[in-house]
């Protein structure tokens, strides 16, 4: 059942679908954006998927002007650069992902701390995480 | 407390050039760091007392297209058919070889073993490095969000500064320091101060009769986006260790067996080794809780306080990282370390010397050899034997500080005079 699965492809038919989704272990509370089984701090087996706000905050972040392959494909590179984000979310758990809405030339008007909002990029067949600045 | 179960010392110690080597494979470099290795042990080696080789390379498949690297490796060497193991830990392979070579002798199995380091990375056009450095981090959950190696600690940068108020200005002191101490060593990829690179460019420019760059000093070479772009922001080129080819080795021996070899040995006081999540797993992007696990492992094994070290290398291969590392190892308090290079705390002369070699910095960063070439560079500091480079005084305590990826591994070792 791909509800008792708790891998990454599960995960991206969930974001596929336009939902943030975490796992929470209910013997430990323990809550993680990113699937896995079983729980790593109390080796509990009894996961569940719950759905997460979407709402954090920057941790730390980047702008790349020297991309891996895939994204200097995607057209990527030094004349336009992109960032990206380790992102705590209101729920707890951290997640890294692309920063969108954001002035990549000018990254000095992006801030440790500032809030942010999830969104779900389309890059070819797959869904990309990504974060907005709230408001 | 964990101890080893018998002594165990380095008897000898070898690094070859460091830099771009097109005409030269893995094996050859290694050839070469084991070439130095053995004119360096003082009564002689004979190869053949060697038992095992542990050998650090981070992705050979990926940079040569060459798997199974520690056999290959041994034959050049001349150490087949003894065992010969290759050991992935990302850029703290080498650390992590030695460490395990240290555990093999430590254990009574070998009483001689040979412990080494090497990549070959330029082979590969830079995007696909990018890529193979990537592979270090997590493929499902870090790559696709768009985070390369820079872009990791560019992170904890942004994340440092802000909780400490650190200026990204600060960071180029490190880079100074360590290309100071590079331009000592002739094994070092950039053996050039900031200030010779700068006038190197100028002098390219007159030649070629175009326009001359004017900069002030090293600060404004810095500054200036053409000679010192973004890598990922706020890393910039002179923020990041260089891509490089180059091995390293040493020659780890029961102590029982160690005046054989020389009546000068390196003692291993401490060894620690720690791992830890990817970074969407941490508690904090400001330090590296492996590094502080692996240093108090290291510290208490040895029985020593931090502030007994008198030179250190630690694991710059970005500027950043050498701060965190500053604090991680005790040094410093946390978010002082950004101070340190500036105020020359861990300059030659400083309280607690840090990358006399150059550091990954200056001296290069081949990422399967850097944590055993970190040992070179104290087996040298610890005998006296550092040319140029040489710190003045008593040099009886010296510490490695070796990362593998963002910090999901850390080996750290304690060496003392023996
Ligand atoms: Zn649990």
């Amino acid at each position: 059942m791909a509800e008792q699965d708790f891998t990454r492809a599960a995960l991206e038919e969930h974001l596929a679908a336009g939902r943030l989704m975490g796992v929470r272990c209910p013997s430990c509370q323990g809550l993680s954006a990113v699937p896995r089984a079983p729980c790593p701090a109390c080796r509990g087996t009894d996961l569940q998927w719950v759905e997460l706000s979407g709402r954090g905050t920057v941790v730390g972040f980047t702008v790349v002007h020297v991309p891996p392959t895939p994204l200097c494909a995607a057209g990527y590179g030094r004349d336009n650069p992109y960032a990206a984000a380790v992102v705590r979310l209101a729920e707890g758990p951290w997640i890294t992902a692309r920063l969108v809405g954001v002035d990549a030339s000018r990254p000095e008007t992006i801030r440790v701390g500032m809030p942010v909002r999830v969104e779900f990029l389309r890059e070819g067949t797959r869904t990309v995480l990504a974060f907005r600045p709230e408001g | 407390m964990k101890r080893l179960a018998r002594g165990v010392c380095l008897v000898g110690a070898g690094v070859g050039k460091f830099g771009a080597f097109p005409r030269k494979d893995s094996r050859d470099l290694f050839v070469e760091a084991v070439g130095e290795l053995v004119a360096s042990v003082d009564r002689g080696l004979d190869p053949g007392d060697i038992e095992a080789l542990f050998l650090g390379n981070y992705s050979s498949d990926l940079f040569e297209h060459q798997g199974h690297l520690a056999p290959i490796v041994a034959h050049w060497v001349g150490l087949t058919p003894r065992a010969a193991v290759r050991v992935e830990d990302a850029c703290a392979s080498g650390g992590v070889a030695l460490r395990q070579a240290v555990v093999a002798v430590a254990s009574g199995l070998y009483d001689v073993v040979l412990a080494g380091g090497v990549e070959r990375m330029t082979a590969l056009p830079t995007e696909a490095v990018t890529d193979a450095l990537a592979t270090a981090g997590d493929a499902l959950y870090e790559f696709p969000a768009g985070f390369t190696f820079p872009g990791f600690y560019a992170a904890m940068a942004t994340a440092y500064a802000a909780r400490y108020g650190m200026p990204y200005e600060a960071l180029t002191a490190v880079a100074r320091k360590n290309h100071d101490n590079g331009a000592l060593n002739d094994k070092a990829q950039f053996g050039m101060t900031i200030r010779e690179i700068m006038a190197r460019r100028v002098a390219k420019a007159r030649e070629r009769g175009g326009p001359v760059p004017a900069w002030e000093d090293e600060r404004e070479f810095l500054r200036d986006p053409a000679a010192n772009p973004v890598v990922a922001w706020p890393l910039r080129l002179f923020d990041c260790s260089p891509i490089t080819d180059g091995a390293a080795a040493v020659l780890v021996v029961a102590e029982e067996v160690a005046r054989r070899y020389t009546d000068r040995p390196v003692r291993v006081l401490g060894t620690g080794q720690a791992s830890d999540a990817a970074l969407y797993g941490r508690e904090e992007l400001t330090s590296l809780r492996a590094a502080r696990e692996a240093a108090a492992q290291a510290y208490a094994m040895a029985g020593v306080a931090p502030s007994r070290i008198r030179v250190a290398e630690v694991h710059d291969c970005f500027t950043i990282a050498e701060v965190l590392a500053v604090e991680d190892l005790g040094f410093f308090p946390p978010g002082q370390g950004w101070r340190a290079a500036l105020d020359g705390e861990t300059a030659r002369d400083g309280r607690i010397p840090v990358n006399t070699s150059g550091g990954l910095k200056a001296k290069g960063h081949p990422v399967g050899a850097s944590g055993v070439a970190q040992v070179v560079e104290l087996w040298k500091q610890l005998r006296g034997e550092a040319g140029p480079r040489q710190l003045p005084g008593e040099v009886d305590l010296a510490l490695a500080h070796n990362v593998g990826g963002t910090g999901q591994t850390c080996v750290v070792h304690i060496l003392g005079r023996g």
